[in-house]
């Protein structure tokens, strides 16, 4: 059995999302993030003596530790660049653990935040093999690359339009009850998300993640130094991560894919097991990539993710509550922050303070992230006894 | 070759280690690499093995043969100047030698099929050859 590692989150801070920026700037949205969570924590910048953030392509791609440090007017004793993806929101929770541990640091900032600006189109220089093997073939972004995956599940398995509409459907009936949400006041029913365009075949427009402006921090520090904190900790009780692929084309089976590893791991260090779980807070970018996870953490055997969804509730008050802000699909994805998201919502529900959307006595939460097609995977568990 | 010509589609972008590759398909086959001491074959090119590692890999013609494992048919295209095809199909083909590679499928929507037989057809678009793959003729 792997070691446990030890870690609390001390204090997070969330911005609404919001359609464009308005002029702001990547590293003014990563301040207002920031502020917001050691604020929560009841700390001073000055506190802060550790800082992960993700990669800001196009803005500050070099040097960026330096750069928001200096924005921020902090002096960190330990820096780094998280880059996975929409898994870097989790991933960084544990590397700020590690650090701790390793006595690199006493209290981590993790933070990721991005502007989206009307009408922008941010293309970098890029000599990579998905560069020459993919796009010109007419194969660019995540949309293609999600919608292969999604007709391998329904050509291997079976799996009907329905089974993946009722994923999205859950995702916005729950962003009802969160006023923050992109998609609040905005129900809709299965249907509909079948009647949505067909934007690559067989994904449709309603599967797909907004893409919003936002950020969101998290305060990480030591379990020790967490209990003289202002918010009842949560802890890190396990960690799991894997890489598997890059390339659509590259990647394992469908019944194979890197949460297989990732989710049992961490499940297996928080020495806990899924029945045990009370919030699933699952990185949801597209239907596809919810359906394999609840296949690859066990909930359903794989290909059977279209009875699953079908025979339990997915509501804070039902019995598999899953993103109860919203999700990505309700709540909105504000670039790699869409993976942080998860976790602040889990730490919402393990205090106890997610209001109208309770879960009724959230013990343990299961947070994954996901970066590029399934290829980049974390999973961390966390919860509010140590 | 396919109608697809003079248009600002984006081009693959060759380093000296797939040079290889782009020479191939202008000479009208498919090549991959295969491993010295593995004996598996690779795609995309690379200068060691992705299976044992090994360091000395030979170019050789590959069957341009294989099955279609999943497709997309894309209405709204990731890079504009592909939009004005839409729709179009892009799809993941395992070959007969074993590795898999993304690419474009010209087989009508309605004849797409799990583990449909394809072969490559070579397919001007400007300047560039392209392995595309079409359905495997009959008689094969």
């Amino acid at each position: 059995m792997a070691s446990q590692i030890q870690g609390a989150i001390t204090g997070i801070g969330e911005l609404k999302p919001v359609r464009y920026s308005e002029g702001k700037t990547t590293l003014s949205l990563i301040a207002e993030s920031v502020r917001l969570a050691i604020q929560d924590a009841g700390i001073s910048k000055e506190d802060v003596d550790g800082l992960l953030v993700g990669p800001q392509v196009g803005e500050t791609p070099q040097h960026v530790p330096a750069t928001v440090s200096e924005y921020l007017g902090i002096d960190p004793t330990m820096s780094n660049t998280v880059d996975l993806g929409g898994a870097t929101g989790p991933g960084m929770i544990w590397r700020a653990a590690a650090a701790i541990q390793a006595g690199m640091c006493e209290t981590v900032v993790c933070v990721l935040a991005n502007k989206n600006e009307k009408g922008e189109t941010l293309r970098s220089p890029n000599r990579n093999p998905i560069r020459e093997f993919d796009v010109p073939f007419g194969a660019s972004g995540a949309n293609t690359s999600y919608a292969l995956i999604k007709r391998q599940h329904m050509e291997e398995y079976g799996s009907t339009q329905e089974d993946f509409a009722r994923i999205a459907y859950w995702h916005r009936k729950n962003a009802q009850l969160n006023p923050d949400a992109i998609f609040y006041n905005k129900p809709v029913e299965v249907e509909d998300i079948i009647a949505s365009p067909m934007i690559a075949d067989p994904l449709h427009l309603l599967e797909i993640v907004m893409p919003v402006a936002g950020g969101a921090a998290v305060v990480v520090t030591s379990a020790e130094k967490a209990a003289e904190g202002k918010h009842k900790p949560v802890y890190l009780k396990g960690a799991g991560e894997k890489i598997t692929h890059r390339a659509v084309s590259q990647a394992p089976s469908i019944d194979a894919l890197p949460f297989n590893y990732s989710i049992p791991r961490a499940l297996d260090q928080a020495r806990t097991n899924i029945e045990d779980i009370d919030l699933f807070s699952l990185y949801d970018c597209y239907t596809s990539v919810v359906a394999t996870t609840l296949e690859s953490a066990g909930l359903c055997k794989p290909g059977e993710f279209g009875d699953f969804v079908k025979n339990h509730s997915f509501s804070h008050d039902g019995d598999y509550p899953l993103n109860t802000h919203g999700g990505q699909l309700g709540f909105g994805q504000a670039d790699l922050a869409g993976g942080m998201s998860h976790v602040v919502e889990a730490v919402h529900q393990l205090r106890g303070e997610a209001g109208n959307r309770q879960i009724p006595d959230a013990r343990q939460a299961l947070v994954t992230g996901n970066g590029a097609t399934l290829s980049e995977t974390t999973a961390l568990v966390l919860g509010g006894e140590r | 070759m396919s109608q697809l010509q003079n248009i600002s589609l984006p081009r693959p972008t060759i380093t000296p280690v797939s040079q290889p590759f782009w020479e191939s398909i202008q000479a009208g086959h498919l090549s991959l690499q295969q491993c010295d001491k593995c004996e598996q074959w690779i795609f995309y090119p690379r200068e060691h093995c992705p299976h044992c590692f090994h360091d000395s890999l030979t170019w050789k013609k590959a069957s341009g043969r294989g099955r279609l494992k999943t497709w997309s048919v894309i209405h709204r295209a990731g890079h504009p100047a592909w939009q004005e095809h839409t729709p179009y199909v892009v799809g993941i083909v395992t070959l007969e030698e074993g590795p898999s590679l993304l690419t474009h499928i010209l087989v009508e929507e309605t004849a797409l099929k799990h583990n449909l037989k394809v072969e490559m057809e070579i397919s001007e678009i400007g300047p560039h050859p392209l392995p595309f793959f079409k359905k495997q003729e009959e008689t094969k």
